[in-house]
């Protein structure tokens, strides 16, 4: 996979590592007040310190994530199969769709809270799910209605099934299509996650560690939370993409090299 | 209806959005019998409803009224009976399917065995001098090699009646004489009807033993041109029998026209 070998990462990273130093340079250069901006020498000894709460608090927010992304994910496919495959599900499910995504949902994580119980994962998962839905539902729909009429009058016929061709054409049709907003969704799920957080609940998350330090001014654990946090989206990012690499295969390679 | 007609058609129409206001009628009182074994053209002016004609034909769309049996049946139980191989303009392939797999689709879905359809497809792939290509993906191919992967898709079950509707339309000069005469070449030996949809009038000549020109909106066969070449080889198309046919359908597609 050419996205794992050596010449790809080469350039983000010296990228990366010279925006790092440069931020570390002005910082020491300039020395503000130390708790405006912590420097990354700082944020890396504050994680160091702090690694155990960090990681636990990883895996709590970590699990919301991952376990809203699935459910937004599954359903938003779903649902797109359905809106495709019967009419009538199209006219009364997407106008739903569109209304749901109208309403500003992390707003109401508070709401959630009071409804689902506020040291539930419940809340948080369900503003995750609901996040997670539109984009993947959107994407996944026009992937699987793009489809050339005449391939469609090819298949049928050949006497095909409208299932048969949903299967054939349509779902390898949309994939593309869903893989975009599963890349899309794997950096939504984080920034939801951490943010219904911040309205409370368990202690032991990344959201409550960067409210928490933020509040007394320890900045440089608060960086330390929101950098687990990065990994975590990187780390989904790169999951999305291997799975996309591993469904589309040498088809991948080929259309792009040609 | 005759049982040694492949196509028949009888006094066929077809009205898009019959009884409203944008009622329009593509397709009236059109006759046309194909026998085994022809290669029919058909002509007339862009937007004449030449596509229609096909997918009435192919029983994707239905007709308004009058008679249209394949193989002595309905263009529906035709279809479902899979007596229908199409080509269109676009190559229609799946661009995530190998070309070899694209030529087992129609196999697949008439549960042909894996081993049994691979064969198949190596054959037909080998007919359009495609051999080499088998796994090559769609995007990896010309736009000449993608229609004649989708013609040996079309051909690969044997069906009675090809069906191409304007097949070499998006080919450049060049490569469209050459898949006329490659064509030509399968037609004869898969021993297949065709009915081809083209505006081009030197391709209807050279590829057809008859050209039926269609007069504009409503249309019907307006006439029926059998076409008598010695022979049809690239050369063909310098000779005398070649021109004259070729000013001889020019001149009744400009009556036509003009009526």
């Amino acid at each position: 996979m050419k996205f794992l070998r050596g010449g790809a990462w080469l350039p983000p990273t010296v990228f990366g590592a010279g925006a790092l130093g440069l931020w570390e340079l002005v910082l020491w250069l300039t020395d503000p007040e130390g708790f405006v901006l912590p420097r990354p020498s700082e944020i890396a000894i504050a994680l160091g310190e702090n690694v155990s709460e960090v990681w636990m608090a990883s895996r709590v927010t970590g699990f919301i994530i991952l376990s809203g992304l699935a459910g937004g994910v599954v359903l938003g496919a779903v649902a797109a199969l359905v809106v495709i495959r019967f009419r009538t599900a199209n006219e009364t499910l997407t106008p739903l769709a569109v209304a749901i995504n109208a309403i500003p949902i992390i707003a109401l994580a508070p709401l959630f809270n009071n409804w689902l119980g506020i040291t539930s994962p419940r809340s948080n998962q369900a503003v995750v799910v609901l996040l997670v839905f539109f984009p993947v539902f959107i994407n996944t729909a026009r992937g699987l209605s793009e489809v050339d009429d005449e391939q469609i009058e090819l298949m049928q016929s050949y006497a095909a099934s409208d299932w048969r061709i949903m299967r054939t054409v349509r779902i390898p049709n949309a994939l593309p299509f869903f893989f975009t907003a599963l890349r899309l969704v794997a950096s939504l799920a984080v920034i939801a996650a951490i943010v219904v957080e911040y309205f409370g609940g368990r202690q032991d998350t990344l959201g409550n560690i960067i409210t928490q330090n933020a509040q007394f001014t320890r900045y440089d654990v608060a960086w330390a939370a929101v950098v687990a946090g990065s990994i975590i989206g990187i780390a989904l990012y790169f999951a999305a993409l291997i799975v996309e690499r591993l469904a589309t295969g040498r088809y991948a390679r080929a259309t792009a090299e040609a | 209806m005759a049982q040694d007609l492949v196509l028949e058609i009888a006094g066929l129409e077809k009205t898009f959005n019959p009884g409203r206001s944008n009622a329009v009628t593509a397709i009236s009182d059109l006759y046309l019998a194909v026998r085994p074994r022809e290669f029919v053209s058909i002509i007339g002016p862009s937007g004449c409803g030449k596509s229609t004609l096909l997918r009435l034909v192919g029983g994707l769309i239905e007709p308004t009224a009058g008679e249209l049996s394949v193989n002595g049946r309905s263009a529906q139980e035709a279809r479902l009976g899979r007596d229908y191989g199409m080509v269109f303009q676009a190559a229609g392939l799946l661009d995530w399917r190998t070309a070899i797999r694209n030529v087992e689709l129609p196999l697949e879905l008439m549960g042909w065995s894996k081993l049994r359809r691979r064969k198949r497809a190596k054959e037909m792939l080998e007919l359009v001098d495609l051999g080499g290509f088998a796994s090559h993906y769609p995007a990896e191919l010309s736009g000449g090699m993608q229609q004649r992967v989708s013609i040996a898709r079309a051909l690969s079950f044997e069906p009675s009646l090809l069906l191409m509707d304007e097949p070499f339309g998006a080919l450049d000069e060049m490569t469209r004489e050459y898949m006329q005469t490659e064509l030509l070449k399968i037609w004869r030996e898969t021993a297949t009807t065709v009915i081809f949809i083209t505006h081009s009038i030197p391709e209807a000549v050279f590829l057809s033993t008859r050209v039926a020109v269609m007069s504009p909106r409503p249309a019907r066969i307006a006439a029926e041109l059998p076409i008598d070449l010695p022979e049809r080889t690239p050369q063909t198309r310098d000779t005398e029998e070649f021109f004259r046919d070729v000013s001889l359908v020019r001149r009744t597609l400009r009556s036509v026209e003009g009526q």
